[in-house]
């Protein structure tokens, strides 16, 4: 159910490191806690974060929830698919990543097993 | 969640798949399946809630009318056995102290119903008032309470059998009739802004109703539906809600339900306070820029603080991100907004209220 390929936070969001560049987005299990997905405030490309800093907000029917990262780096670029389709996430959140970065991972992130057991909680 | 009241409908709500949450106090399904869709079902065909929360004051003795009459906001003198009226409640000062609904029995007889997060403090108010010939009973743990709501509610109905007469006018009740062989109260009511009823029965005999209702999605397609869809609904036909457009501090005026507070009767609690003119006004706001509002989030206009939201929800038919707010009264006819957003301020322009509007 979880890939294997990616890291995760406490916060359900998953890192994938691909060409040397970090991709983030949220877990199938956050956007399912989240609901119906309308909207996505994407960071610019070029904005700087530093682990545990919130870079996006994904809206839902019901709330808005801040995004983290566990990165600390640049943004290099956003998923734009998002601006008009904001229920891609809803509909493939492990497909649908919400910005990449350029930076490493900077403090507490878990494997699929460890994340898998957490939600399970 | 323990400490959370439920409704006699929890167990049916985790039957079903509804996701519970904490709504004022009470365990209650925020949505089954998608908000969106259960939102669409009851705009275009037929929704089932579960209201069981909702507070019930019996009022009865022969002084019953003259003190709902000094209670209430709006005039209860032209009301026949039957009938359902909206008022409110307000303090001395004009603000609010709850929107309720009142459902007449006979001249000595009435029913109120009032807001679930209200309940206790409305009984203590509703107490505290007592004069006469009253008798006060808080009767909500003992009444279950469904909306069927939507376009073709009647197909449920003929589906599931009932004996007596549907009321057939809005804000009318029929105090016994047979639903799905179940003893019940109907009134068409509703708060949604679509067509439809509100079913009471005993507690005890709320799952069946309930479920009976449900078992007819075979023919009927009828859906059952949660609170974001109940939010999202009352936001789209901007149906004032407790805690939101009205509050203790905020009169009737200012929310622009003046209809319910009538200042030709004889005096009633808050009517001095209510004869000078609102500070400030409920507004609709579409917001032009990319982004959703949500409610308490600070209003500009030209640059200065106005006032703010008191509810912002994504409505799906509604195209962008639309908020009602309280502003002051010298802008109430202004155009162009300002909605501050995490930081950033977006543009919006005035809509006419309601945003939706039935056919």
């Amino acid at each position: 159910m979880v890939p294997t390929n990616r890291k995760y936070t406490a916060n359900d969001e998953w890192i994938l490191e691909e060409d040397g560049k970090l991709k983030v987005g949220i877990t199938d299990f956050a956007q399912h806690e989240l609901g119906d997905i309308v909207f996505v405030d994407l960071p610019g490309v070029g904005d700087e974060f530093k682990a545990g800093d919130d870079f996006a907000v994904v809206e839902s029917v019901k709330a808005a929830a801040e995004i983290y990262t566990q990165v600390t780096g640049k943004v290099v670029a956003v998923n734009e698919a998002l601006n008009d389709d904001p229920a891609l996430l809803n509909a493939d959140a492990w497909e649908n990543y919400i910005a990449v970065f350029e930076g490493a991972i900077d403090g507490e992130v878990m494997d699929a097993a460890a994340y898998e057991a957490k939600i399970a909680q | 969640m323990e400490n959370l009241k439920k409704t006699p409908l929890y167990d049916t709500h985790v039957k079903l798949g509804g996701k519970i949450v904490d709504f004022g106090g009470w365990a209650m399904p925020v949505q089954y399946s998608s908000p969106i869709e259960e939102h669409m079902a009851v705009r275009k065909n037929v929704g089932l809630f579960d209201v069981s929360h909702m507070g019930e004051m019996d009022v009865s003795g022969k002084d019953a009318f003259a003190y709902l009459q000094k209670l209430c906001t709006n005039d209860l003198t032209t009301m026949t056995p039957g009938r359902c009226r909206y008022s409110m409640l307000c303090y001395e000062d004009g603000g609010v102290v709850d929107d309720i609904l009142v459902y007449k029995y006979d001249d000595e007889h009435y029913l109120i119903i009032v807001n679930a997060g209200n309940t206790d403090k409305d009984y203590e108010w509703f107490k505290s008032h007592l004069f006469g010939d009253v008798k006060l009973v808080n009767q909500s743990p003992e009444w279950g309470q469904v909306a069927l709501q939507g376009p073709n509610f009647m197909a449920v109905l003929d589906a599931v059998g009932y004996e007596g007469a549907i009321p057939e006018k809005n804000y009318t009740f029929t105090p016994a009739i047979k639903v799905a062989g179940i003893d019940c109260m109907m009134s068409r009511t509703g708060y949604t802004g679509e067509d439809g009823v509100e079913i009471y029965c005993k507690a005890a005999d709320t799952p069946k109703l309930f479920e009976a209702l449900l078992a007819t999605a075979d023919k009927t397609g009828i859906v059952p539906c949660a609170l974001a869809a109940r939010d999202s609904l009352r936001f789209e036909a901007c149906m004032p809600l407790y805690g939101h457009e009205m509050e203790k501090d905020i009169t009737p005026m200012e929310v622009g339900i003046g209809f319910a507070v009538k200042m030709n009767k004889d005096d009633f609690i808050g009517k001095s306070a209510l004869v000078d003119p609102p500070k400030r006004k409920r507004i609709g706001l579409k917001v032009t820029d990319r982004g959703i509002v949500r409610e308490h989030y600070p209003v500009y206009c030209n640059g200065k603080l106005v006032g703010q939201t008191t509810s912002g929800v994504f409505v799906p038919t509604l195209e962008g991100s639309h908020a009602m707010a309280l502003v002051d009264m010298d802008v109430a006819d202004a155009t162009d907004f300002e909605i501050e957003v995490r930081g950033k301020k977006l543009k919006a322009v005035q809509v006419p209220l309601p945003f939706y509007k039935r056919a």
